[in-house]
């Protein structure tokens, strides 16, 4: 088990201490989560879609650190206004540059955001009944990742229960 | 990067108050100590021990009269039994490495706990490597070891047992005394090592009463500086080195002698070791005042190791739920106070702390602790200022966590 330093850059800094578009919506479209609490690590976004597919609003809670916290808040700056289309094309890499760059360690908690979006817009248009020829059947690079990650959490966990049964 | 590290301390600009609770990770040397230091880095003393001039001679007598001062502390009559080496990690390196490496024709077993620091689990787990085994010993829910799953593992074949006396995270303070007794007893030949870092000045112990054959000391944990540790080696125990170079009067580590930072060690012990009583009596209120006054601001908290006397002095760990760690010690940092979590995040592997882990915490309680260790250095006045930031810093967290479920 080892640490690493982390300097968080300023734009991480400010994004953590007065975080945008925090809290539930309770009047969303459509809601999705990624990470689980084990993993330390879990964003939940609330999406409100009007009938042009444009995301009109976007607000984010989160479970984890200041990395977390600010590629989630980032993120639903950057897709406020955007077609699901256009929101689909965001990539992790662009939430990490959006917010001045990650450390490496921290790549995942972008990645994670980005897998809660992805969930997101599926989930959408899943509840709507017919997805369109844009959007890919197999899962993005960014929910395999949230999936794994998941994974990841129960796979130590029970492995954690067992160790108490023994 | 040092670009963000100067924005980040930027932030942290007029601070009311600073109150620094992160003694398990580093610490401040008192300025008594540095004064005590610094005439041997130019004015005496500043000679390698083993030559023939003065400033050499001086240098010996130094470090002579320090180690007698620690082994004093200790318990032990003979300067050749404490054995100064660059701090923790490597003493602890040293009692498994050298005990394995002596050892390796009379057995393979090394038994340890769940809950030993890094240095210890990370070292065993090398030495497998090497055909030597390792058996763990679990902990209860308070982090004692279980007693007789200790007696189950020695046998004929284990070389080595090590077990701190009281845990680095959670204070658990451990029946020293019995397990040496079910050491000894099951099997004589069998050598016991102990990391005293967390004891040495915070509890009363002896090694010589305790049956001890090895006992790693900390300078840094008793407010000394850093760079210098000590391993105490029972007269008559043959260790090999683990390095080799010019061996000059630490017999088991070569290369020059740091003579300031053990008069500063020495020194440390020393004002630790005066008034011994009355220190431990002010970090016991210290640490309940700072206990206490969480559980009574703070809901849902649950507290990490034992209460009371069987809890080291200076030991607080909770775990704040609905609450993540590293997010919580940036926020209670831009605040003036300085914390450490056994969170994932503050880590390379998104593990949590194996020690929270072992006493059955799951996951998200880990991930939401919060370890500080008060000294005889703080004031009331400094945990009032903590009582009155913590409960804001995780109000504003847990705002962020809003209503994802965390349970």
């Amino acid at each position: 088990m080892s640490r690493i330093p982390l300097p968080y850059n300023p734009k991480v800094l400010e994004l953590f201490r007065n975080p945008k578009n925090l809290g539930k919506m309770e009047d969303a479209t459509v809601v999705a989560i990624a990470g689980n609490p084990s993993c330390g690590d879990m964003i939940t976004f609330y999406l409100k879609i009007n009938d042009k597919d444009i995301i009109e609003r976007a607000t984010f809670e989160s479970y984890g650190c200041a990395a977390n916290i600010a590629t989630s808040s980032i993120v639903t700056e950057m897709i406020k206004g955007m077609k699901l289309e256009d929101a689909w094309k965001i990539s992790w890499k662009s939430v990490a540059e959006a917010v001045g760059g990650l450390p490496s360690v921290k790549f995942h908690c972008g990645i994670l955001a980005v897998g809660a979006l992805k969930r997101a817009i599926r989930k959408y248009y899943k509840n709507k009944g017919f997805p369109p020829n844009w959007l890919q059947k197999e899962l993005s690079f960014e929910e395999k990742q949230a999936l794994e990650e998941e994974e990841l959490a129960k796979v130590l966990s029970k492995r954690m229960k067992l160790e108490e049964e023994k | 990067m040092i670009e963000n590290v100067k924005e980040l301390l930027k932030a942290h600009e007029g601070l009311e108050r600073e109150v620094y609770l992160d003694i398990e990770n580093s610490s401040i040397v008192p300025k008594e100590v540095i004064d005590a230091m610094l005439p041997y880095y130019n004015e005496r003393a500043y000679g390698n021990p083993t030559l023939t001039h003065k400033p050499g001679w001086e240098a010996f007598e130094t470090i002579m009269e320090s180690t007698q001062k620690i082994a004093g502390f200790l318990g032990s009559k003979t300067l050749e039994e404490v054995n100064f080496t660059p701090g923790e990690t490597e003493a602890n390196n040293l009692a498994l490495i050298g005990v394995a490496l002596s050892r390796k024709d009379k057995g393979k077993k090394i038994v340890i706990s769940e809950v030993e620091p890094i240095s210890v689990l990370h070292t065993t787990e090398m030495l497998q490597k090497y055909g030597f085994t390792t058996a763990k010993i679990p902990v209860d829910k308070e982090g004692f070891i279980n007693l007789e799953k200790l007696k189950e593992e020695i046998n004929k074949e284990t070389i080595l047992v090590s077990l701190s006396i009281v845990n680095h995270e959670i204070g658990t303070i451990q029946p020293i005394k019995e397990a040496s007794k079910i050491i000894k007893d099951k099997n004589p030949e069998t050598i016991f090592h102990t990391d005293a870092s967390d004891a040495y000045s915070k509890i009363n112990f002896n090694v010589k009463q305790l049956g001890i054959d090895l006992a790693t000391l900390s300078s840094y944990k008793i407010l000394g500086p850093r760079g210098i540790g000590a391993l105490y080696v029972k007269e008559g125990i043959n260790l090999e080195r683990i390095l080799e170079g010019q061996i000059g009067t630490q017999k088991l580590w070569p290369g020059i002698e740091n003579t300031p930072l053990i008069v500063g060690f020495a020194k440390a012990s020393e004002l630790a070791f005066q008034n011994f009583e009355e220190n431990v009596g002010s970090m016991r209120n210290l640490r309940d005042k700072l206990m206490e006054g969480i559980f009574e601001i703070v809901q849902d908290v649950k507290l990490n190791g034992p209460k009371g006397a069987k809890r080291a002095p200076d030991n607080v760990n909770v775990s704040i739920l609905r609450c993540e760690g590293e997010a919580l010690t940036i926020e209670l940092s831009l605040s003036g106070v300085y914390v450490s979590s056994g969170s994932a995040c503050t880590r390379r592997l998104l593990q949590p702390s194996h020690v929270l882990v072992a006493i059955g915490r799951k996951y998200e309680e880990a991930h939401g602790s919060i370890l500080m260790k008060v000294t005889r250095y703080h004031k009331e006045e400094d945990i009032e200022y903590v009582l009155r930031v913590f409960p804001k810093a995780v109000e504003r967290i847990r705002k962020i966590t809003g209503s994802t479920e965390v349970e």
